[in-house]
């Protein structure tokens, strides 16, 4: 095996008996990266000398007899995330040349906890979208089939890991961003609760959404790095002051012990067009969990109907307003054009994209004079209803799992003319975000052209130890996470 | 629910964006058709449902107001597209 292939906790333990060092592993990391990269383009930028100068220290540590969580081990971080001193582009040409003066806290709590900066990985412009095919630099490939897209936003860090690029990843998710490409992947991808990460150093979208999260080759990979980004930080005021336990401790074989675990089947996460293989895989997966001790149960989440408009209203709306500080004075692009607002509108129409520009436009659109009490305030109270329902539901179950995404991986270029399309994408992922709760998407089959397939666990607010309880037991009754792609 | 190219123009507007006719036209089709997928949620009642604007138990958090260092003037200037006398330089604001 190489070491590239290893996953965070495999790798630790190398590190650890002293049989690898952190220079080694971080090398061949690079080497793999080389090998493929041109092929998967999931990177924006690389930093090799800073990633073995930090295996040096890493190594040094270790020997002056320091043993941190991710010591020496080799990471990527999703170019939406400020890294000190790096390049951090948000995928777009208004931020080609930014470079933040500090981490945010997520990366500064890698950084403490011993890990290694390969790079930043590449993301929908601003995290909008579904494919990476928003990027204004490239699209990133699917390393299960290199026509395909790797799903997105966080689509930069689910291919790297799954092409063994990296050894984990951070990503984030407003609507799906992490679970949507770690399913169209093929690996672990985890929204934890809002509130439960601090955003800080987080470049915003819908600051009422957005969460960081974590794309691994395993569940128990999941649980390491979730334990070290959690927790209160000052710097973020929606962060909650909830202890942090010890992920990993909460992983068992099977789902009999304890108080047993209740799942539940959301009658309307399985609708009509999606693909019968994703609704197979995941009937599939909720039988082997039954098998495992689960007690299995059907719930209704009645307005999943109306997620779709009600996300997109308060995350477009909000996002009109977040992008409004990108106006050529500060940081980033100015395009001179005569006067002030002359400037403004020249520098935000050359700097954006297509995609950006349609959401800002439809934000604006739902905040103005005349339509805020149909669009956004509606909107709000549908979304008290949506949370309503997951209340409800999680009074009967203790998790409740569903497909990640209603299709496996599609070709580039399918949907990128119909933006209405690609919004359908995320219909099974956006709701959680709406209620803030956590969600966790782990490879449950594959289809006949041989793409992965996602099974999402979804818990209510902090309840992530019992998600990835589901999730491992899953994991150890199955063999998917074991399969690489061709590369 | 259709929108008007001046509509989109207005909006444009709001945002500022320079869009091109191009643009204009591309966005006023696919608006309108986003709009319209989205006119399903009048069908909702929410005449008794309060807004949710944020699903933390948080309201006005507080901390202690103690100084701390800053960033530096320069680590701050160093991102902005102009600069004049350590100050970021804008266009003229009045006419």
């Amino acid at each position: 095996m190489k070491l590239y292939e290893l996953t965070i906790h495999e790798a630790s333990e190398l590190l650890a008996a002293g049989e690898t060092s952190s220079v080694e592993l971080t090398e061949e990391t690079l080497e793999r990266i080389l090998a493929v990269d041109n092929d998967v383009k999931a990177y924006l930028t690389l930093t090799p000398e800073e990633a073995l100068a930090q295996a040096r220290a890493a190594d040094e540590h270790r020997a002056a007899g320091e043993d941190t969580p991710l010591l020496g081990i080799p990471m990527a971080i999703k170019d939406v995330l400020c890294t000190e001193g790096i390049p951090t582009t948000c995928g777009s040409r208004i931020l080609e040349n930014f470079i933040p003066p500090y981490d945010g806290t997520a990366v500064a709590r890698l950084r403490a906890s011993g890990a290694i900066l390969l790079g930043k990985t590449n993301t929908d412009e601003f995290a909008m979208g579904s494919s990476t095919e928003n990027s204004a630099f490239f699209t990133t490939h699917n390393p299960w089939d290199l026509d395909r897209v790797p799903g997105g936003s966080s689509g930069g860090s689910a291919a790297a890991v799954a092409a063994d690029e990296c050894l984990g990843a951070l990503g984030t998710d407003t609507g799906g961003s992490v679970r949507q490409p770690a399913s169209l992947c093929g690996v672990v991808g985890l929204k934890p609760t809002y509130g439960r990460v601090s955003r800080y150093g987080l470049i915003a979208f819908a600051s009422s959404l957005d969460q960081i999260g974590v794309l691994t080759k395993d569940v128990t990979d999941a649980a390491i790095l979730l334990r070290s980004i959690a927790g209160h930080d000052p710097h973020d005021s929606t962060s909650m002051d909830v202890p942090v336990p010890d992920y990993t401790a909460a992983l068992t074989d099977d789902l009999r012990g304890n108080e047993g675990m209740r799942v539940g089947v959301p009658k309307e996460y399985f609708i009509e067009g999606m693909q019968p293989e994703v609704e197979a895989a995941v009937r599939a997966a909720v039988d082997v969990l039954a098998g495992l001790g689960a007690e299995v149960q059907e719930v209704s989440l009645p307005h999943t109907d109306y997620a779709l408009p009600v996300y997109y209203l308060i995350a477009l709306a909000e996002a009109s307003s977040n992008l409004a500080r990108y106006d050529g004075v500060r940081y980033g692009l100015r395009v001179d054009n005569g006067g002030l607002i002359e400037t403004y509108k020249a520098t935000r129409g050359q700097g954006f994209g297509t995609e950006v520009k349609r959401r800002i436009m439809l934000g604006t659109y739902a905040l103005s004079a005349g339509y805020y009490d149909a669009y956004y305030l509606k909107a709000q109270k549908a979304r008290t209803l949506i949370k309503a329902d997951f209340d409800a539901a999680f009074e009967q179950v203790d998790v409740i799992v569903a497909p990640t995404s209603p299709t496996t991986a599609f070709r580039i270029g399918e949907k990128v003319d119909d933006p209405l399309q690609m919004y359908l994408s995320d219909v099974f992922t956006l709701s959680m975000n709406l209620a803030g709760i956590c969600g966790l998407s782990l490879p449950c089959g594959f289809d006949a052209d041989g793409l992965p397939i996602g099974l999402q666990v979804m818990g209510p607010a902090f309840g992530e130890e019992r998600v990835l309880r589901v999730a491992y037991a899953y994991e150890q009754a199955t063999d998917w996470h074991t399969r690489r792609p061709p590369l | 629910m259709k929108l008007s190219r001046e509509e989109v123009q207005h909006i444009a507007e709001l945002a500022r964006l320079a869009l091109s006719d191009e643009e204009q036209s591309l966005y006023q089709g696919q608006l309108s058709a986003i709009l319209e997928h989205f006119e399903r949620l009048q069908e909702l009642d929410t005449e008794a449902i309060p807004p949710t604007a944020t699903v933390l138990p948080l309201r006005s958090v507080m901390r202690a107001d103690e100084p701390r260092p800053p960033f530096s003037r320069e680590d701050i200037l160093a991102n902005a597209p102009a600069t004049e006398a350590g100050c970021f330089k804008v266009p003229a604001v009045l006419e």
